[in-house]
């Protein structure tokens, strides 16, 4: 984390000037070199760099240049948005991407599974820009049932502000969620089709067969149940790959998550903002890695065992 | 039965037509948000455009951008530095108090002060004094006949609110908390905002204490939603989701239009799009000629002149929505004349033979600095400008980076050519050469320095005889058009999308009044 930082930092140099943007055109070049002086932003790198990781230590991350309020309320408004789109995203692309691979892996030469696959390459090929365009315009201009924009009415519920509770919060998290997971969608079919033929050629799963045990017991109990794993070291991994697609997601649905505010922050080089988006980020994945590691020794036994062993 | 139908066609049709017009919610979308409510904070388009609707200024633009009387009625310059307004009666702001001339004294020093982003814009003003409760002195810096433009860009807060919820400064950058003032308003103007999610949901409701007429328009309630992505946009409108856009892109327009139920209209914006050159330099940084700076030559500039076909540029890359100019400032603004603005014609035989003459028969090589997120298609237009001056042999490298980098790089004179845009919020030819023009100007990034267009520019700042001072912005730009230390490409045009029953006119400023709409 302290090297995502370090990398970012260094790279705010070469964004661009946040004076430009934060006074007019009018202004003196004299008055820039006020305000880039009172911003701290004639100091060397380094010094900046020290200053950012002793207030960021403090949780503190500054005032944003460009909407004039503290960076930690900003994240603090917009995050309920972002981690309800990508836990929705992220259910829906496990539990269709893990029925629909199971599917098509036990189905390998159904028409259904063909099909599932062909219409799978559109989601791994198409841009997300393009497909949540394509939606858009499909269901909200031409059938005209599913808003355009935004996150319809939130409730407030003092610490996290949810459109769960409300029928226009939930219409409009279908089509940005669905866009969303749709990439993530297709990469566990592609992957839990291909472990489960694998796994289905075994010879547990042979003599399972042999031994008469039902066939959704076989499928879904024994052959699925080892198949998952390295669906959760990738399925892990992509929660976080959801967090940073989700800016384009976002822009395109107008959604007010974090994503969003990022991308209107490297517009204006709001670098307050920047630093603690990507601090935030590098946080994010070190502990969706920690979760994964632990789900392992929960679903994986060996592990277990192995660590038993050795402590003996 | 017959007859029952047509009866009950017309009933509806009445129905239709003078059903009752008074509750009207219009939803109303653009790129951004107002950064901030605080008025004096920025001085930047969408920020004023929101302010506008719910603060007010002494004097204002009217729908033709005309100067007319707001919240004072009349004034009158006492001596030439003097200028005594007389207040509305009856004005009071959204929380019930009444204006009094002690709130302008105020406003006006607030704008004026600590990080307040409007003090270049007045800084002429050195005294403000609220001489009875209705009638304020103003006092500048020499004459300055243009203070009426500047008062019609500050917003007159009340000073009782601003005290008590503590913010009697403009916020600044060093502030750790964000103030009162930026997050809620407080204004004497024809709307209140009721609820503000900043870049989700501003909610506008009718205030009904206003002054004004309120029967010029029939908006109860605005709701501003920002919609960053152009596509995204279009589509709310044409699935009905928002009701106006005042940005709707040029490639965007002929579906809106062809969409039953929608409507665009477009107006020439106030803002002229032109090359820069950098004739002030002995040598240029991106060249291949070393030792002396062929832009310093007037043919140069004129051969490139006539090398670029704005019609062309108009019909293929602005898809018809530009007015070519030739002029670096645009209809409106005082001085600038049709003749003027007429372009010199496209001919590249003449620009190659006034290359030759030069002594550069065979052209040279230079750098175009353009910014890609700035102005309509900007990267699109340096693009189709590069094809043009190649076929009159000079090779032209593209440069184009985000505003941020662009401008950054012009205002540490790092460019040798550049696309640049100028809008003028005052209307008048003062405000394009102080900045452009001038010796040393702050954006005079080509080195242009003429004396006698100094001495003019100095006048026009101070004489108050208005035909003289119109004869001297005159003569400057004689002076000017006849160097050409720019290349005018184009008057940019804007348009604004909305359904076939929302009425907004338009405006030059991109700004809409929302106190004229009407929703049937």
């Amino acid at each position: 984390m302290f090297i995502v930082a370090f990398v970012a930092f260094s790279l705010f140099n070469y964004v661009g000037d946040p004076v430009h943007n934060m006074v007019g055109q009018e202004a003196s070049t004299e008055k820039r070199e006020e305000i880039r002086e009172k911003l701290g932003l004639n100091d060397p790198v380094h010094t900046q760099f020290l200053r950012f990781i002793g207030n960021a230590v403090k949780g503190e991350f500054g005032l944003s240049y460009q909407l004039k309020r503290p960076v930690s309320d900003l994240i603090a408004e917009r995050l309920p948005a972002t981690l309800e789109l990508v836990f929705i995203s992220a259910l829906i692309a496990i539990v269709s991407g893990v029925v629909l691979g199971v599917y098509t892996g036990i189905n390998r030469d159904g028409f259904l599974s063909n099909i599932i696959l062909i219409l799978s390459l559109f989601g791994v090929s198409l841009p997300t820009f393009v497909i949540g365009i394509l939606f858009i315009y499909l269901f909200s201009v031409i059938l005209g049932i599913l808003p355009s924009f935004g996150r319809g009415e939130v409730v407030d519920l003092g610490f996290w502000n949810t459109g769960f509770l409300t029928l226009s919060g939930i219409k409009a998290i279908i089509l940005p969620s669905i866009t969303l997971s749709l990439f993530q969608m297709t990469y566990i079919i592609r992957l839990v089709r291909a472990e489960m033929m694998e796994i289905l050629q075994t010879d547990y799963i042979k003599f399972a067969r042999a031994r008469g045990i039902e066939k959704n017991a076989i499928n879904f109990k024994h052959a699925l149940k080892n198949g998952l794993i390295p669906v959760i070291t990738i399925t892990g991994i992509n929660v976080g790959t959801l967090i940073a697609f989700s800016i384009i997601t976002e822009t395109v649905f107008q959604w007010p998550g974090m994503g969003f505010l990022f991308i209107n922050a490297v517009h204006f080089v709001d670098i307050p903002i920047m630093s603690a988006y990507l601090i935030m980020v590098a946080f994010i994945f070190v502990m969706i890695n920690f979760i994964v590691d632990i789900t392992y020794y929960i679903i994986d036994p060996r592990i277990r065992i192995k660590e038993e062993v050795s402590s003996e | 039965m017959l007859k029952f139908i047509k009866a009950m066609v017309l009933t509806l049709l009445f129905v239709g037509f003078v059903s009752p017009v008074y509750s009207a919610t219009i939803k109303w979308s653009m790129p951004g948000d107002s950064l901030t409510l605080d008025p004096h904070a920025q001085n930047e388009g969408p920020t004023h455009m929101v302010s506008r609707q719910v603060y007010e200024s002494l004097v204002t633009r009217g729908l033709d951008m005309s100067i007319e009387a707001q919240l004072a009625t009349s004034w009158e310059a006492t001596d030439p530095e003097t200028w005594v307004f007389t207040l509305r009666d009856g004005v009071v702001f959204s929380d019930g108090k009444a204006l009094r001339a002690s709130d302008v004294e105020f406003s006006i020093n607030r704008a004026l002060s600590g990080a307040s982003d409007m003090i270049e814009l007045i800084e002429s003003i050195t005294s403000v004094k609220a001489l009875s409760p209705n009638t304020v002195e103003i006092k500048t810096e020499g004459p300055n006949p243009i203070l009426l433009n500047q008062l019609s860009q500050i917003f007159i807060m009340s000073e009782g609110w601003s005290k008590k919820n503590g913010c009697e400064l403009p916020q600044d950058f060093n502030a750790e908390e964000a103030t009162h003032c930026s997050s809620n308003a407080n204004g004497t103007g024809p709307f209140k905002i009721t609820l503000r999610e900043q870049d989700t949901r501003t909610v506008f409701e009718r205030n009904e204490s206003w002054w004004g007429d309120q029967s010029q328009h029939n908006i109860d309630k605005i709701e501003l939603l920002p919609i960053n992505n152009d596509a995204t946009r279009v589509a709310a409108l044409l699935s009905g989701d928002i009701d106006f856009t005042n940005f709707t892109p040029a490639q965007d327009i002929a579906r809106i239009s062809g969409s039953a139920g929608h409507k665009v209209e477009s107006t020439p914006q106030a803002r002229t799009i032109f090359f820069g050159m950098d004739q002030g330099s002995d040598e240029l940084r991106s060249s291949n000629i070393k030792g002396a700076n062929p832009l310093k030559d007037k043919r140069v500039r004129l051969a490139m002149y006539h090398a670029l076909d704005m019609d062309a540029i108009k019909d293929k890359v602005m898809r018809g929505l530009s007015e070519p100019a030739g002029m670096i400032t645009f209809p409106g603004v005082q001085g600038y004349t049709k003749e003027l603005d007429a372009r010199l014609p496209y001919d590249p035989e003449k620009s190659k033979q006034l290359l030759a003459e030069a002594g550069y028969p065979d052209g040279f090589e230079i750098t175009l600095d353009c910014p890609n997120n700035r102005y309509i298609n900007d990267e699109a237009i340096c693009v189709a400008a590069v094809g043009m001056l190649a076929k009159i042999g000079i090779t032209v490298n593209l440069d184009a980076q985000p505003k941020s980098i662009h401008f950054k790089d012009l205002q540490n004179d790092l460019s040798d050519f550049y696309m640049l845009g100028w809008g003028v919020p005052t209307f008048d030819s003062h405000y394009v050469y102080s900045f452009l023009l001038t010796t040393g100007g702050s954006w005079n990034k080509v080195g242009y320095s003429d004396a006698r267009v100094d001495e003019l520019v100095g006048t026009m700042l101070t004489e108050t005889n208005l035909d003289k001072r119109n004869a001297n912005i005159a003569e400057a730009w004689a002076i000017v058009q006849d160097n050409m230390p720019y290349l005018p490409l184009h008057h940019q045009v804007i348009s604004w999308g909305s359904k076939s029953n929302v009425d907004v006119p338009i405006r030059t400023n991109n700004e809409p009044l929302f106190r004229h709409a009407m929703v049937n």
